[in-house]
């Protein structure tokens, strides 16, 4: 076992690159930012965050896959670089968001939290110990929570923030109690060594309860249906790019960090789903949840008129089956859940920024907000085409790939025959009803004409133009060649 | 030969270019569709020109596509998906030249338009299951747009159907080639690695899947009782997206009956036989009565898609080589009378009367006014009644008799469709074209002062233009031609029935 703390500041690079960037981006505002517009301020606060974020890109490329570091306590694995590298390149597109918006009132804060919660989001997809997965997903939720309410002139933010806030804590609570419980029943802290307890353990009435704990804080932050209570009116209420953020690499950092606490670190109470009455463990449970998450999400999208809450239950619809993706890990590995999440939340971000653009010309809150915008802007309209029928998950973009290999993963279980596959059959079921409201959404950009008082040409910021091509490229490019991302695991 | 793949790329890059040229001209958008669909068909007809017919799959491309699953980009062709390729091009150029009066985004609506003809190419030149459900999706997606945008009566509510009918039958088939692949350890989803997996699945588990994929692709094939969204989809749809939907995009769920369904699970047909061939004759004849008492002309139509698809899924259903080469000619012949069908009625009246209620077009003199436009109804009416000397006489003729081997009944009750359609579509010509022949053919037409002519409009009647004769002598002389010769098809497809792919169905699924 190595503690060298020069291993560890290698591995640690590409945050110490962020955290270096986010303090950079204040201090020149400080320095700087009395003598400039807003729309200046805005601009360099972005350009530092972006390229903050490329050199945490590059050195986390650099640093590679460096197996455990720091004895167990974080773990550098395929999918820790993977998802290190989704994590950066979903805060850059968030930034492309913030490019299309309006300027905020303190935009080297707005940039700089963006950065620390992203800091946090790295830490979770490293994390192999209790401790440092908790106060990672700390830092990254309590940066999210912020960032909810930055708006603070809007009511709405302030509740989106509030409500976010208490769920999320009250979710920390229970995690925190969950892992207690598990350092109580076995005596470890870093996932390794608490595997290798677990190996010879029943599942005894307080680990039952401990994962019972550390399920429902994951379904709170993966706002997983019945815990998703919050998730409409934070996307509702946050500013857009915390909005994208929060759908997007929140969520991929928060699935890295689950999967590896359940399967690597409690794999062996997982239970068994393959067959109706088999042995139960937290598979069942998370079973449960993706049923749930699949049926409300998809059910109650298809009542919404706004378009923000759309995409909330379309988010809680995919929890459902990247629930399904956690399951199916073993058979299928770590790729298929990752291009899942990874290009899930390049489309959610991607249709944020859209929405982030609308809103500076005009207002997008409801889903007939979006009329004529093939005609006010076929740029817009094309990469919305994009995202949202990546969401649908048409073929051959990626949202398809991605629910194609967790569906085949997840009937391989045990067929049709057992819970997870009556789930898979539910879950592409479904996805057709998904298609009615992704259909609303585009019938709204491509068919309906303009509405008078908003009919004019939309102007889209360079940066934000950029990003969402970017976004829009890489889930044609990974649907068309998803060997690209499977063949790295 | 080699040259096939190129109608995908081509049609691909024909919608991206017509966008392009639409923001300049609607002219240049018109152009380069026409062009591409026309290089497109000249690529179909080049390779049929130098196809051997044979037994084999003549395989295109074939490159590991994602390795992780197996899947490959695997293009290939034979007799049978030939015969759908060139109707797909033939289709595809009417089609935009029944298109060529949209004015309205013009670029947008042949770039939805060519690549649902792209989407269409590549089903038919498929032999990977991925790969096949990968352009089958493509394909659906633009014709919600093309009804929504550019359709006529009630739009927004066929679109939505259609597109949802659709994607529920995509899904279905979806689940059922996971579960093959899942639980029969298929190494990938080429067509041949997945019927050998099927195999080892348990029998009730086979009969399921059966049920599931071929369900999911007799929905896009307007199988009865899954069949309304069709009438009202075609109503809805601007002309040239009813030509497409009836005459190839039926088809595409046709092709994926018989290419997916029934051969990768044999024992599911033989099982499901009689449920399909009744559910196949009930459609013939239903969709059948229901277009004879239509009132707007383009439902008789669009019921008469369904009934003749019926003979299609019957034939299938049948599962001899006789009744299922009768199967492949009438989704060629189909496609052609369908188009001109709809071609008239949709364009040549529609656009010119802006009507199609059969009690107003009674009332006006069409065979008069548009006397090019009641010759072509009249052949295209002809060869849908399954007259001799048009393709429909043909394709239904082997169909029956390949059913007569197997059931009588079946065969009698599906003759009894036949006269349905007759009746229908006298009916439909007589109304619509001769209905006041009687009053007219005394008095001069005097089109000015209107007194003759109640409706509007009719007196502003545009002559048919370039574009609508081309495209209908084409489909015409497509009719005759194969109607006079079906052996030009019946050469490519009879070879081709007997290929490895499709082996199992004659031997699992003929009781």
């Amino acid at each position: 076992m190595s503690h060298s703390y020069l291993i560890l500041a290698r591995a640690m690079l590409p945050e110490m690159t962020l955290v270096a960037g986010a303090l950079l981006a204040l201090a020149y505002d400080l320095m700087f930012g009395h003598k400039r517009t807003p729309a200046e301020r805005h601009s360099a606060a972005l350009w530092i965050g972006a390229t903050a974020l490329v050199a945490a890109l590059i050195d986390s490329v650099s640093v590679g896959v460096m197996g455990p570091v720091y004895g167990h306590t974080l773990l550098l694995d395929k999918l820790a670089v993977a998802s290190r590298a989704g994590v950066l390149g979903l805060a850059l597109l968030t930034l492309g968001v913030a490019a299309g918006t309006k300027p905020a009132r303190h935009p080297a804060e707005y940039v700089a939290i963006i950065l620390f919660a992203t800091t946090g989001f790295m830490l979770m997809a490293v994390a192999h110990q209790l401790l440092v997965a908790f106060v990672a997903l700390e830092l990254a939720s309590l940066s999210l929570y912020v960032l909810a309410g930055f708006a603070k002139d809007r009511r709405e933010s302030a509740e989106a923030a509030l409500k976010y806030f208490l769920f999320g804590g009250m979710a920390s609570a229970f995690l925190l109690f969950g892992f207690s419980l598990i350092y109580g029943a076995t005596g470890e802290l870093d996932l390794t060594r608490i595997a290798l307890v677990l190996v010879h353990t029943e599942l005894s009435p307080l680990l039952a309860l401990a994962l019972v704990m550390v399920l429902v804080a994951f379904g709170f932050k993966a706002a997983a249906a019945p815990f998703h209570l919050w998730a409409p009116d934070a996307y509702e209420g946050a500013p857009t790019p915390s909005a994208a953020l929060i759908a997007s690499a929140s969520k991929l950092a928060g699935f890295t960090l689950f999967m590896r606490l359940l399967w690597p670190g409690l794999g062996a109470l997982a239970g068994d789903v393959s067959a109706a009455g088999n042995a139960s463990g937290w598979t069942t449970l998370v079973a449960v949840l993706a049923g749930a998450s699949l049926l409300l999400g998809n059910i109650a999208a298809l009542a919404q008129t706004n378009l923000r809450r759309l995409l909330a239950y379309s988010a809680i619809a995919h929890t459902g089956a990247m629930l399904l993706g956690v399951i199916a890990t073993p058979l299928g590995g770590a790729g298929p859940l990752f291009y899942y999440v990874a290009t899930y939340g390049a489309a959610t971000a991607g249709a944020f920024g859209v929405i982030a653009v609308l809103e500076a010309n005009g207002g997008c809150q409801k889903i007939t907000d979006l009329a004529g915008l093939g005609r006010r802007s076929p740029l817009l309209a094309g990469c919305l085409v994009v995202f949202i029928l990546s969401l649908a998950g048409i073929p051959p973009l990626a949202g398809f790939v991605g629910k194609f290999l967790v569906f085949a993963a997840a009937l391989k279980i045990g067929g049709v025959a057992g819970p997870a596959g009556w789930l898979t059959l539910l879950a592409i079921a479904l996805s057709a009803v998904s298609l009615y409201y992704y259909l609303i959404v585009l019938k709204q950009a491509l068919v309906a004409a303009p509405a008078p008082e908003n009919s004019g040409r939309i102007r889209v910021p360079l940066a934000a133009a950029l990003a969402l091509l970017a976004a829009a490229a890489v889930i044609v490019g990974l649907g068309v060649l998803p060997s690209l991302v499977l063949g790295w695991f | 030969m080699n040259l096939l793949p190129y109608t995908i790329y081509l049609s691909f890059a024909g919608a991206a270019l017509s966008l392009v040229a639409g923001m300049r001209s609607a002219a240049a958008a018109r152009a380069t569709a026409l062009l591409t669909a026309v290089v497109c068909w000249g690529i179909t007809l080049y390779a049929a020109c130098g196809f051997t017919p044979s037994s084999e799959v003549l395989t295109l491309v074939d490159v590991p596509w994602i390795s992780q699953l197996g899947i490959h980009y695997h293009l290939a062709i034979d007799g049978i998906s030939l015969t759908l390729v060139v109707l797909t091009g033939l289709a595809a150029t009417a089609g935009i030249l029944f298109s060529w009066n949209i004015e309205e985004r013009t670029g947008e609506f042949f770039a939805f338009y060519l690549a649902l003809i792209g989407g269409v190419y590549g089903v038919f030149l498929s032999a990977d299951a991925f790969l096949f459900f990968t352009f089958y999706e493509i394909a659906i997606v633009p014709k919600y747009f093309l009804i929504a945008n550019w359709g006529s009566t009630n739009r927004q509510y066929g679109a939505m159907k259609l597109a949802l009918y659709s994607f529920a039958g995509s899904a279905l088939v979806l689940a059922g080639l996971l579960w093959i692949y899942a639980v029969g350890h298929a190494e990938g989803f080429g067509l041949g690695q997945l019927a050998q997996a099927a195999v080892t699945l348990g029998h009730s588990q086979q009969l399921a899947v059966f049920a599931l994929i071929f369900t999911g692709f007799a929905v896009l094939a307007g199988m009865f009782p899954f069949h309304t969204w069709a009438p009202t989809g075609h109503v809805a749809a601007p002309t040239g997206a009813s030509m497409l939907l009836a005459g190839v995009v039926m088809k595409l769920g046709a092709y994926g009956c018989l290419r997916v369904a029934m051969s990768l699970i044999p024992a599911g047909l033989e099982y499901w036989q009689p449920v399909i061939a009744w559910l196949a004759v009930v459609g013939i004849v239903y969709a059948g009565l229901v277009a004879l008492v239509q009132d707007d002309f383009k439902f008789v139509i669009g019921y008469s898609s369904v009934s003749h698809m019926g003979f299609v899924l019957l034939g299938l259903a049948t599962a001899t080589p006789t009744a299922v080469a009768g199967a492949v000619l009438q989704m060629f012949s189909h496609g052609v009378i369908a188009g001109l069908l709809f071609a008239v009625v949709g364009r040549m009246v529609y656009e010119r009367t802006h009507t199609r209620e059969l009690e107003d077009l009674r009332k006006m003199p069409l065979h008069r006014l548009m006397p090019f436009a009641a010759v072509v109804f009249v052949v295209a009416g002809l060869a849908s009644m399954g007259m001799p000397g048009f393709s429909g006489f043909p394709a239904e003729l082997t169909i029956l008799i390949g059913v007569w081997q197997i059931s009588k009944v079946w065969a009698l009750v599906a003759a009894v469709g036949v006269l349905v359609a007759a009746a229908f579509t006298l009916r439909a010509i007589q109304v619509s074209f001769f209905g006041r022949a009687g009053d007219v053919s005394g008095v001069k037409p005097d089109l000015q002062s209107g007194t003759h002519v109640p409706a509007g409009p009719v007196h502003l009647m545009a002559p048919i233009t370039w574009p609508e004769r081309t495209g209908a002598i084409l489909l015409l002389a497509a009719t005759v031609v194969i109607g006079l010769k079906p052996d030009l098809l019946l050469d490519w497809i009879v070879p081709s029935l007997h290929s490895p792919l499709l082996q199992p169905i004659w031997l699992g699924g003929a009781p």
